[in-house]
């Protein structure tokens, strides 16, 4: 492999070291005054780092990133689904658990008795979101902080799908992030 | 109120006489004073303030927090906190000796390693001499005539920790380690030690009281071809010796192994000497580092740097003859004002070497040694026959 050639100034080493240097201590003081000026004056936002103080602080996820499942509504509250096992068989996964009952009104044909997803199996890639012809699942709540000290915290039912809030947790489950529940994303 | 200051009084006049009176009790205090402030500066430096300015000020200039998450019931310190929670961890880990170490040269090394750094801050001065009660008072715990040697000793010393360390784990990866390590350091002691001659050949004397005296005693224009420059440009080390200065101070961040020289411990994946260490004796060997690199720092200082000298301010011995300020200068301010430069120099020199250390990559250990040997060594021994030249004509 052909090596670059150096120039004589390059091979001294001392003032290309200088150089690099220079560049580390614009930052450092940068920096510095930005810090100082954001103690003295805590109005101003820091623009001294670019690191988000997770989990106080998160950053907006775009619209169309794949997070945890929610079950859609309709006006009544009951669950858009009917139950047509179109998810279930996408999913390579297979984490999705549908057991259908009858519709209590004649012009929907089926509804799903249990819907669980098995969070601890899901890959996110969204299959059951594309096969879905009612639009009854959709990954869209934003959250993905699925991280409990048991497993059955990971079985989402068909009433945590539906619920509204996406931080709550499973009955009985503990989450393993204590913030999680207080901080929410910024701009959802 | 009135008893309590008549007492006081009284009891000062009575110390205060009685130290007259005797003034071998005077040393004595002194001394002990000036060991315990030179310890606790030591080890609050080398054990606490260094490696928080490690964690943040790599953080500050690499546009980033730095670690803020450890706590005392909310109380976060800017980080601070962070290096109780290391000796904490350091403190309640378990102290793992390898089955067929031998435990006591196991324990031996990294006590070793930082007391020789420790033991050779005894003979760097942080002062010239003090009048007090009509005696004279060295600002150093150990006034030695040759202490640039007796630093010198206990840096030689200093790889026996490493060596030892890395030969009783028992284990052939720390022995390489180890090697790799005393190969470095050994190596550019060589270079150091060349380096410093020609400083020595200018001040002729390793005295390092002497040095600093020298430094602050002469001036850049009494150089010949020189005499057009102010009076008050100091005669400091590395205005003298540039070239040594500059090999000097690499070849002190090669002997205290940090980054880019970091080659015998390889921090996060080069396995060094250190790798059966454990808990507090791991960070013993830390600490010795930092406790290298603040003492190195002062050693530049001192050579190089001009001490206390503050330019304009000739504070040779701390008795106040100043030729910018007026006499008027009250005692304790001219000595305020050579202890903060001094301060300040040593403080530069530490964020020189944060500084170095977060940002260059580590170099090859034969670039190391093509560095050492090829390099820096003719260098420093051209550097030293022509001072020598220069000293004989001058």
């Amino acid at each position: 492999m052909p090596r670059p050639k150096m120039t004589v100034i390059e091979r001294l080493y001392l003032p290309e070291i200088s150089k690099g240097l220079a560049l580390t201590t614009r930052h450092f003081f940068r920096n510095l005054w930005f810090h100082a000026v954001a103690v003295f004056d805590p109005s101003k936002k820091s623009k001294a780092m670019v690191t988000i103080a997770y989990p106080e602080v998160r950053r907006p996820y775009p619209l169309i990133a794949r997070s945890r499942h929610r079950l859609t509504q309709r006006e009544d509250g009951s669950p858009k689904c009917v139950a047509c096992m179109m998810c279930a068989t996408a999913c390579p996964a297979e984490c999705i658990f549908i057991e259908a009952e009858e519709h209590p009104d004649p012009a929907i044909e089926k509804r799903p008795a249990h819907f669980d997803i098995d969070m601890s199996k899901c890959v996110y890639c969204g299959f059951c979101v594309e096969a879905c012809p009612e639009d009854a699942i959709r990954m869209d709540t934003g959250f993905f902080e699925l991280a409990y000290f048991d497993r059955k915290g990971l079985i989402y039912d068909k009433a945590m799908l539906l619920n509204d809030d996406p931080y709550a947790v499973p009955a009985g489950a503990v989450r393993l992030s204590a913030l999680a529940a207080s901080a929410k994303p910024e701009g959802r | 109120m009135e008893y309590l200051e008549f007492l006081a009084a009284k009891y000062r006049d009575i110390s205060a006489a009685f130290l007259t009176a005797h003034p071998a009790w005077l040393f004595i205090i002194a001394d002990v004073l000036k060991t315990v402030a030179m310890m606790s500066v030591v080890m609050l430096i080398g054990g606490l303030i260094l490696s928080w300015v490690e964690r943040k000020q790599s953080a500050i200039m690499q546009d980033r927090i730095g670690a803020n998450r450890a706590d005392i019931l909310g109380i976060r310190l800017l980080g601070v906190v962070h290096n109780l929670a290391d000796a904490a961890k350091g403190i309640l880990k378990e102290d793992f000796i390898p089955p067929k170490a031998n435990p006591f040269l196991h324990t031996l090394a990294p006590f070793l390693a930082v007391s020789t750094a420790v033991v050779a801050f005894a003979v760097l001065p942080f002062g010239g001499d003090v009048t007090v009660l009509g005696q004279v008072i060295p600002l150093t715990i150990a006034p030695l005539p040759v202490g640039l040697f007796f630093v010198w000793a206990m840096m030689g010393i200093g790889v026996y920790g490493v060596i030892l360390a890395g030969y009783v784990s028992n284990n052939k990866y720390s022995t390489l380690g180890a090697l790799r390590a005393s190969a470095q350091v050994i190596s550019y002691e060589v270079v150091s030690g060349l380096t410093v001659l020609g400083a020595l050949l200018i001040y002729q004397t390793v005295d390092l009281r002497q040095m600093v005296a020298w430094q602050g005693g002469h001036s850049l224009s009494q150089i010949p071809g020189l005499h057009w420059l102010p009076g008050w440009l100091p005669a400091w080390g590395v205005f003298l010796q540039p070239v040594g200065f500059i090999l000097f101070f690499v070849a002190t961040i090669v002997e205290m192994k940090r980054i880019p020289f970091d080659l015998p411990e390889g921090e996060s994946e080069i396995i060094g000497y250190n790798i059966e260490y454990s808990g507090m004796k791991f960070m013993l060997f830390m600490m010795s580092e930092f406790v290298e690199s603040l003492l190195f720092a002062w050693v530049i200082v001192l050579i190089f740097f001009g001490g206390w000298d503050l330019p304009g301010l000739k504070l040779g011995a701390f008795g106040v003859d100043a030729s910018l300020f007026s006499h008027a200068i009250p005692y304790a301010i001219g000595v305020g004002l050579a202890a903060a430069s001094m301060a300040l120099k040593i403080v530069f020199f530490l964020w020189l070497q944060m500084l170095i250390r977060w940002s260059l990559p580590r170099v090859r250990y034969d670039q190391l040694m093509n560095l050492g040997w090829k390099i820096m060594l003719p260098i420093a021994l051209v550097n030293l026959v022509i001072t020598a030249a220069l000293a004989l004509l001058v």
